[in-house]
């Protein structure tokens, strides 16, 4: 069933999305809309292609040499598999933050330069002072990081490093962010720490994750899509999702009995 | 629902939860039946029991709600699982009030000696008799997730409330009649409203089993004729 919420404008778009590994479709006739003001969260068993999905809506996928998408999918109403389309330009209108924390092997500083640097974002060192302090601030890193910020981001704690990476997607001025399971390498504070920074940059930007833990998907999320066997079970209020699916597998899944 | 749960723990909380609703439907189903036994029979050891009795029902409610929590603290119930665990909640706290009734009419017991002979006396056994088959349908009802039972068991409610009403007319009469009538006649009066209350209860812990079903809340139902009402 593929219930979506009545959005007057979504920013992004998918119809009929189907992904396929070699011979192997992984993702069938997905539909989904992705709001500017609610965090999306996507949820399901292992393997049932919520993060290959994901990685649709940047075109991650297209570093797998076998991976084949079909449908269409829209950002602000422009095809993003359309030949005309700039990856690179559309991977830093849609960012992505990863399930392992990986800052590159560089500066804190450098981290969250790099992105606006070779999208010439900034050309005089004050603008990007700038940019640096203004994206650690809405990662909330800035406080624990400014008097170090030549020191090396692998030298970070694991949650700290992965708010380095939330600052470093956000330096490049993105529209939308993917988070793949960015919270399950990290502690409990940790956690806490990113998902009120999940509060924070909504409505800033619109804000897909994808999560195992389903009482953070409960915590952060606005709307819940729930996949099962490469299908988009159910699509909704998160709310609703959790207090009353509609859907006897969705129901299965969210109480414990999936398996 | 196919499977029991992933964690099996959790199902024996679950089952442990609804055992324990189960028994304090029983005990107050007794209590109803056997206060109204003992007014009949004017039976005042009978009644001491039922009013002796009461404590356990207050020690199950606050078993149920040592175990709720604990089950929302622990498990993290979802969907159904929550609603189920919410309702259990509120219907232990229902069933404790709906003991204390059936306590209340015990305590009448020794007070009535005179409205013996009052005829509506003898009505109340039946009244007594519908409001402990509601409250053992809606009982079974919840074991059995069965929100349609649950809905009947809403509408059986305009009944006991249609009793109320007669037997309170009754009574009236009885005491415009005679105002040596009126102390047992008003001790018959507040048995009688204590049953009609039971049904009131028995409603609500109806509409909490439809809601733990189905998600949904029952719609307003029709209410029985309701006597402070304003005639037209």
């Amino acid at each position: 069933m593929n219930h979506i919420p009545n959005d007057a404008a979504p920013k992004m778009t998918a119809r009929d999305v189907s992904v396929f590994y070699g011979a192997k479709k992984a993702i069938d006739a997905v539909s989904i809309d992705i709001s500017q003001e609610h965090v999306t969260a996507f949820i399901g068993p292992s393997g049932c292609g919520k993060s290959t999905f994901l990685r649709t809506l940047n075109r991650m996928n297209d570093t797998i040499a076998s991976a084949r998408v079909e449908g269409q999918i829209a950002l602000d109403g422009e095809d993003i598999y359309s030949s005309g389309m700039d990856v690179v330009q559309l991977r830093a209108r849609v960012g992505m933050v990863f399930q392992k924390p990986n800052p590159f092997p560089k500066s804190i500083y450098e981290n969250v330069a790099y992105g606006p640097r070779i999208h010439g974002l900034a050309s005089a060192k004050a603008d990007m002072d700038g940019i640096v302090e203004k994206s650690l601030k809405r990662a909330g890193l800035w406080e624990e990081v400014k008097d170090r910020l030549q020191e090396s981001g692998t030298a970070l704690s694991g949650g700290q490093q992965q708010r380095l990476c939330i600052a470093r997607a956000i330096a490049v001025d993105p529209e939308v962010i993917l988070m793949d399971e960015p919270c399950s390498a990290l502690d409990p504070i940790a956690t806490a720490k990113i998902e009120e920074l999940i509060h924070e940059l909504r409505g800033r930007y619109a804000i897909a994750i994808v999560t195992h833990n389903m009482q953070q998907a409960a915590r952060v999320s606005q709307r819940t899509a729930f996949f099962h066997l490469g299908t988009l079970v159910e699509y909704g209020e998160t709310s609703d999702i959790f207090t009353n699916p509609r859907v006897e597998r969705t129901k299965d899944y969210i109480t414990g009995r999936y398996g | 629902m196919a499977t029991g749960h992933t964690l099996k723990a959790f199902d024996q909380d679950l089952d442990q939860l609804r055992a324990s609703i189960a028994e304090m439907g029983g005990l107050a189903e007794a209590a109803i039946a056997d206060s109204m036994r003992a007014l009949v029979n004017r039976d005042v050891e009978t009644a001491r029991r039922v009013i002796e009795d009461d404590k356990k029902l207050d020690a199950l409610e606050a078993e149920i709600e040592r175990l709720a929590v604990q089950v929302i603290a622990l498990r993290a119930p979802m969907a159904n699982d929550l609603r189920e665990v919410v309702a259990a909640l509120k219907i232990a706290g229902i069933v404790e009030r709906i003991g204390d009734y059936a306590k209340n009419i015990a305590k009448r017991v020794s007070a009535i000696d005179e409205g013996r002979n009052l005829k509506p006396l003898s009505l109340l056994p039946e009244m007594a008799r519908m409001t402990g088959d509601m409250l053992h349908s809606v009982l079974d009802a919840f074991a059995a997730r069965d929100a349609q039972k649950a809905a009947e068991v809403c509408e059986r409610d305009k009944a006991v409330d249609d009793f109320h009403n007669s037997i309170f007319r009754t009574l009236l009469t009885f005491m415009m009649e005679d105002p040596h009538n009126i102390t047992p006649a008003t001790h018959l009066l507040f048995i009688a409203k204590n049953l009609e209350r039971i049904g009131d209860h028995t409603t609500n812990v109806a509409e909490m089993v439809y809601f733990a079903a189905t998600g949904t809340h029952l719609g307003e139902r029709e209410r029985g004729v309701d006597s402070l009402a304003p005639r037209s």
